[in-house]
């Protein structure tokens, strides 16, 4: 069993929680992921790990109640204990080389480029985030990236806050100004992803992008997570989570997420359509 | 007088309408009237040749004996000197090719139903007895066995009752390995591999869940946290696909996969929070154990059509005589001669069919087993909403990868000198981590041999 030491609501549907875990915490790398499970009836959900405190032993996880497994977790408190809590897995970020690089988050997304962010700036790199979200009431982080990067760009979807516009526009504008980073790593919703990866193409700047498939196991057995990158079938739970952004194929990865769909909230799906039109009418 | 019948004493099983749409045992089990007149037909040899076919030396005429006294306690006793898991290799052991090969009453009729007593010799001691096993003096030197399947399992049974201070780690929430999340509730029940983990436990074995060694922590790191042996019984847990277009539709997924969600993660119990895909027509493409237990198992969750498609012939299958057999009386229908090419999915990415191409057999390649070869222009589509891949697994790579002079043949197994030790001193290894996928048997007799190889290394 482990126990949820802190929660925190960071807006109305996203929720902050350390959970001791001393083996992990004392792992973790930025990039990698857990798994939970709530309860003996529980299925076993893949969440990318947002920070943690090796003294503490405590790992956090910020995450979005959007299905039935992330809201019961959302509904448990400080004191509370879940049954499992298993990682770190998955490869870390590398960040050894990288001198300059353009950390890009979208939404909930946020919360794992962050940690990526600051490993990037600890291995000495110079640091461009760019963060987007729908409007300025579910902004998350905002002062945690400001500490982090070298030069932060706030995006909402409807101009409430930062800058009215979707992450790929002041992307797309360094680049075209002659701007050029070692890498990008985009963190988000699918279609996010793929229009990071779009824009970066031209210029040839290698784009990671972090894949959040269907996932059981996350040991490599069952298979449900692969991804097809480069023509190869990849299993993102061992080869990744991280993967080339300019050989992803995106459009399986979103019909394969959809595989359970029926048991899923409509909210994502009707969310991340509206961003893959939106995206489509900026990349033309 | 031994009892001269010359075919096994029958053993009960639910019937095959009844259990195709259940997850309940398939069979029952003997009565102790029936145990007791099938175990008169051992002739009790002097040179018992069974034994010679058991990978752990079962005493296969002395229990049996003693099952014929009535005396089942002994038999158990017996039985449990050199098989920690009488439960589980009772009920998943290939013993027709095994012990029962070798029985001498196999000649002529049937051999001893040697697989079905061990099984009544387990469970009427579960059922009747169950006294967990004494935890022996501690000897304070500490064994890490990293993996809880039939090869660790029985390496830490052993080592625990050497006196070792044992730790098994597990990479998912329940200790078992493939005995929990592959082996389906209707052939192996969980709760007699939950059993088995408490009477580790009662020996002092600490079990340790949700720890993937490799990542969690290395090899290297065990041994600085004091451990002077590790046993790696890491299991064949990576699926292999077929690299045929349509493989990355909705409803294609591996055996493991399908049998993960099914049995580990319970979702065949409506109250659990995993789903599977409700299919209608399933193609499960292989012809080994685990495709039987798949193809069995997406009957029970209710398809109307399940499909066995195997590229050879029924006989060249690696599945058991029985297994074939169960899943038949089931309603799987086998298309053997038979191998995809494509699968086929409808406007929103989902599987609505497969390609398929008829086979015959040439000669025989490098297996010793004849050849499939397509046969020109006789493609044809099966209906299917969901399609299985069972074509065999390969190691993990998680822990040869993250320990330095742990070295791998070409297919990825670890390998082990004489003494079940790897390329890395006081490392050792066994079952499908080191063959590839075998029998759980076959595990367990390699987690025996890493352990009484443990014992040596560390008294040197």
């Amino acid at each position: 069993m482990y126990k949820i030491v802190r929660k925190k609501e960071l807006n109305s549907a996203v929720t902050l929680m350390d959970i001791e875990a001393p083996f992990i915490a004392k792992k973790a790398q930025a990039g990698q992921f857990i798994i939970f499970r709530i309860d003996d009836k529980g299925e076993r959900v893949p969440l990318t790990i947002a920070g943690y405190d090796r003294e503490k032993g405590t790992v956090t996880i910020i995450f979005q109640k959007v299905g039935f497994s992330t809201i019961a977790l959302g509904n448990l408190n400080e004191g509370d204990y879940i049954q499992d809590f298993v990682g770190p897995l998955g490869k870390p970020t590398p960040v050894a080389g990288k001198k300059k690089v353009c950390v890009v988050g979208g939404g909930v997304g946020c919360a794992i480029a962050l940690p990526s962010a600051r490993a990037f700036k600890e291995a000495g790199a110079d640091v461009t985030v760019i963060v987007g979200f729908r409007n300025k009431d579910i902004v998350i982080l905002e002062e945690e990236f400001a500490a982090v990067a070298d030069r932060l760009i706030l995006m909402t979807d409807d101009g409430s806050y930062g800058q009215h516009g979707l992450v790929t526009q002041p992307l797309k504008e360094m680049l075209e100004n002659g701007e050029t980073f070692d890498e990008v790593l985009a963190i988000g919703p699918i279609p996010m992803m793929k229009f990071v990866s779009l824009t970066t193409k031209p210029f040839g700047v290698h784009t990671s992008v972090s894949l959040n498939p269907i996932m059981v196991d996350g040991t490599g057995m069952c298979g449900g997570c692969r991804v097809t990158v480069g023509g190869e079938v990849k299993f993102a739970c061992v080869d990744g989570p991280e993967f080339d952004g300019h050989q992803v194929d995106f459009a399986e990865l979103m019909s394969r997420n959809g595989s359970y769909r029926d048991r899923e909230a409509e909210v994502t799906e009707t969310h991340a359509c509206r961003m893959e039109a939106m995206g489509k009418a900026l990349i033309k | 007088m031994a009892n001269m019948t010359l075919t096994k004493t029958p053993m009960p099983e639910q019937d095959p309408k009844v259990r195709a749409r259940n997850f309940k045992e398939v069979a029952l089990g003997y009565t102790p009237e029936q145990a007791i007149e099938e175990a008169g037909r051992c002739l009790k040899c002097k040179n018992p040749k069974c034994v010679e076919g058991c990978p752990v030396n079962v005493r296969i005429p002395e229990f049996i004996a003693k099952v014929q006294e009535g005396d089942f306690k002994a038999a158990y006793e017996i039985i449990t000197s050199t098989n920690a898991l009488p439960a589980l290799s009772g009920r998943v052991c290939p013993q027709e090719s095994q012990c029962e090969s070798k029985c001498v009453r196999g000649i002529k009729g049937e051999p001893v139903a040697i697989g079905r007593l061990e099984r009544f010799v387990a469970d009427w001691y579960r059922e009747n007895v169950n006294a967990m096993p004494e935890k022996v003096p501690s000897n304070g030197i500490k064994v890490a066995v990293v993996g809880s399947g039939p090869a660790g399992m029985t390496a830490a049974s052993d080592l625990a009752k050497m006196g070792y201070v044992v730790t098994m780690f597990e990479a998912l929430h329940t200790a078992g390995g493939v005995l929990v999340y592959g082996i389906p509730e209707f052939r192996l029940p969980k709760a007699i591999v939950a059993n088995e983990i408490v009477k580790l436990q009662a020996q002092g074995v600490e079990v340790m869940t949700n720890m993937v060694i490799g990542r969690v922590l290395t090899i290297d790191e065990l041994f600085e946290m004091g451990y002077k042996a590790v046993f790696v019984g890491s299991g064949a847990g990576l699926p292999m696909f077929m690299n045929i277009p349509g493989e990355a539709l909705k409803g294609v997924m591996s055996a493991n996969e399908y049998l993960t969600r099914t049995n580990l993660m319970k979702a065949y119990d409506e109250t659990a929070d995993t789903p599977v895909i409700r299919s209608k027509a399933v193609a499960v493409v292989g012809g080994g154990n685990v495709a039987m237990d798949a193809a069995r198992c997406a009957m029970r969750l209710g398809a109307d059509n399940v499909y066995v498609v195997y590229r050879r012939g029924e006989a060249e299958m690696p599945a058991r005589a029985e297994e074939k057999h169960h899943a038949k009386e089931e309603g799987i229908e086998f298309k053997t001669l038979c191998n995809p090419i494509e699968i086929i999915g409808d406007e929103n990415g989902r599987v609505c069919g497969m390609k398929c191409i008829r086979m015959e057999l040439g000669e025989p390649d490098a297996s010793g087993r004849r050849r499939p070869i397509e046969v020109p222009d006789s493609e044809f589509m099966l209906e299917v909403d969901t399609v299985v891949m069972s074509l065999g697994t390969s190691p993990n790579p998680l822990i040869r990868s993250t320990t330095p002079g742990l070295e791998t043949n070409r297919k990825g197994c670890l390998i082990v000198n004489e003494n079940e030790m790897t390329t890395r001193d006081g490392v050792f290894a066994g079952g499908d981590a080191v063959t590839g996928a075998a029998t759980v048997i076959l595990a367990m007799g390699a987690g025996k041999k890493g352990a009484a190889a443990i014992d040596a290394y560390l008294k040197k």
